[in-house]
């Protein structure tokens, strides 16, 4: 078995309908966590309110992405001074802000294992859940590399809990129409920037390269390189510390990489019962 | 919050300790499933087996075993789900990339063999087509045994995906013995034989199958021996042990070792799952587990 195409064959399937794979560059050097990405988000996708909570964590009271946050704030108080040639002041403090989101990765874990079909690549090359169709199996909330993905527990009209798995679109129906998420719309310092992922990248190249030039502190790309475990990002950041410390894996790998291996470890592991039973018939069939 | 955690210097840096995953959304239903999906699997393998042999009774405790597992196996399973009126929605597609879509379709179509087969055997109706549904539900019976190891390790969960090479052969392994246990404890001793092997064998080979899979995870592997998952893991030792001294030494002639000592076989190997499904949402928990492991990753390939 190879492993499961990425996100350029899948789109090629949709012939004529195809359209350039659009994502995310999140610069969080220019967040200034106003959080109106969280609002425009919960606003325009009409997603629940999930508890308010005073966590004491600076001031970040969503706390992770889930079936209810699609955009997480974080925020990261640090004794480190912005720039690396700043030694002059050593209580320097700096305030790390970044937008985080599903990263629509080029091979993506949840779309893999979706027992039903539910998860799907669509034609712009973005991961979505397809509400009506998810049985809230839950088997993509433990395979997403970033824990993006969960099950919403909230009640809905009919019923006591919603019971399926809730995501980041990407604003598809904005996408659709030809409008930018509602994310991206809504921030006012283009920390979040939606486009073609190419021109995104080489965006993203420049902005980087700037910021080392000015000696900022931990300038890093985090999910730029199609090279990486999931194929690269569609929806990639600009960080100032290492990605951990953000709540980020630092080498993401997508777990089917492995399938094939699973799977020839499996057959092997059902022969070795099937001769497991037959060698208990050595010492007589009674 | 782990206290290893700390956001300073040369230590494990972490957002406010919170984990990086996100912990299954699975309930308890999922681990009895693994049980009683492996029993079932491993039931028809020795049922059939027992038939090629002559061994009628044997034949028969397999199948009806194997049908009690199948009949269990998809209530729970859909019981777990969010919306449980959409479960034939699991079998809308198929596909190789995901193990529980290849489980669904492993379970349907045995639960449908296995389903034919009693019922046969109940009426004493068309032997050959018996037999015919009989070995189809055997040949799936070793993957759905399996498979659930495959699908706890097709996830981002250090301590299912790095076990990746050694669980199946714990779920086989488990899966044996669960079978051998459960057929040694309704069959006369006399009739037992091959069926008291197995438990024992299973138990033994469960046990190695174990040790290598903690000698790979090393640290990752941590959460067997904390928590909830090293109390089943705990309780799953003693009891597969006793279960398995008792079946060796006395269940050839006494009724009363079989019953007592498949009976402690089956507890344990049921406690096993929960081990290893508890161990996988306290892998998830703890942010140590996914950052350290994937640090060493990047420093051994730079």
């Amino acid at each position: 078995m190879r492993h499961p195409p990425g996100t350029e064959e899948v789109v090629h399937t949709y012939g004529n309908e195809a359209q350039p794979r659009v994502g995310f560059f999140t610069d969080t050097s220019v967040c200034i966590g106003c959080k109106a990405c969280e609002v425009a988000c919960k606003e325009w996708n009409v997603i629940p309110e999930d508890g308010l909570v005073w966590t004491g964590e600076s001031y970040d009271h969503t706390s992770a992405l889930g079936a209810n946050s699609w955009r997480h704030v974080a925020f990261v108080e640090q004794q480190v001074p912005l720039r690396a040639d700043d030694d002059a002041d050593t209580d320097a403090m700096r305030w790390l802000m970044s937008s985080d989101v599903c990263k629509h990765c080029t091979h993506a874990a949840c779309l893999d294992v979706c027992p039903t079909g539910s998860l799907f690549r669509t034609e712009f090359g973005t991961v979505v859940v397809q509400e009506d169709i998810c049985n809230g199996c839950g088997y993509c909330v433990p395979a997403c590399p970033f824990g993006v993905l969960d099950k919403r527990h909230l009640p809905t009209a009919e019923r006591e809990e919603d019971g399926r798995v809730w995501k980041c679109t990407l604003c598809y129906d904005r996408l659709k129409g030809g409008h930018e998420p509602a994310c991206a719309k809504a921030c006012p310092t283009d920390s979040i920037q939606f486009g073609e992922l190419d021109e995104l990248r080489a965006r993203a190249d420049a902005r980087l390269d700037k910021l080392q030039k000015e000696g900022w502190n931990g300038a890093q790309l985090y999910g730029r390189d199609p090279d990486d475990g999931v194929g690269g990002f569609g929806a990639f950041f600009l960080l100032l510390d290492e990605p951990e410390v953000y709540g980020l894996p630092p080498d993401p790998v997508v777990t089917t990489k492995h399938l094939p291996e699973m799977w020839r470890t499996a057959a092997i592991a059902a022969g070795a019962l099937v001769a497991g039973v037959l060698g208990a018939f050595i010492g007589g069939s009674r | 919050m782990s206290e290893s955690i700390t956001a300073v210097g040369t230590e494990m840096r972490s957002y406010y300790g919170r984990p990086i995953l996100k912990e299954p959304v699975w309930q308890p239903e999922i681990p009895w499933y693994f049980f009683t999906g492996g029993l079932a699997g491993a039931s028809s393998v020795l049922g059939l087996a027992g038939r090629a042999a002559g061994n009628q009774p044997l034949a028969k405790a397999g199948l009806y075993l194997s049908m009690a597992g199948e009949a269990v196996s998809p209530a729970l399973l859909i019981s777990d789900l969010g919306r449980p009126e959409r479960f034939l929605n699991m079998l809308r597609v198929f596909k190789v990339t995901s193990p529980m879509s290849v489980g669904s379709w492993i379970l349907a179509t045995s639960g449908g063999a296995t389903s034919l087969a009693t019922g046969l055997e109940v009426l004493d109706r068309a032997p050959r087509l018996k037999v015919l549904a009989e070995a189809v539900s055997a040949l799936l019976g070793a993957p759905l045994s399996v498979y659930t190891a495959t699908l706890v390790s097709d996830t981002a969960i250090p301590v299912w995906h790095e076990a990746r090479r050694e669980l199946p052969f714990v779920f086989a392994a488990s899966s044996a013995a669960s079978a051998g246990a459960a057929a040694t404890a309704v069959l006369p001793p006399a009739d037992a034989g091959p069926a008291r092997r197995l438990a024992v064998g299973g138990v033994a080979a469960g046990s190695v199958a174990m040790l290598a899979m903690q000698a790979r995870l090393g640290r990752l592997g941590e959460p067997y021996h904390q928590g909830e998952a090293g109390r089943y893991h705990a309780i799953s030792k003693v009891c597969t042990a006793a279960g398995a001294v008792l079946l060796s030494r006395r269940a050839r002639r006494s009724r009363l070792a079989a019953v007592a000592g498949g009976a402690l076989v089956l507890a344990g190997e049921a406690a096993l799952r929960w081990s290893v499904f508890g161990a996988g949402f306290q892998s998830a928990r703890d942010p140590k587990y996914v950052v350290e492991a994937q640090r060493s990753r990047i420093a051994k390939a730079s």
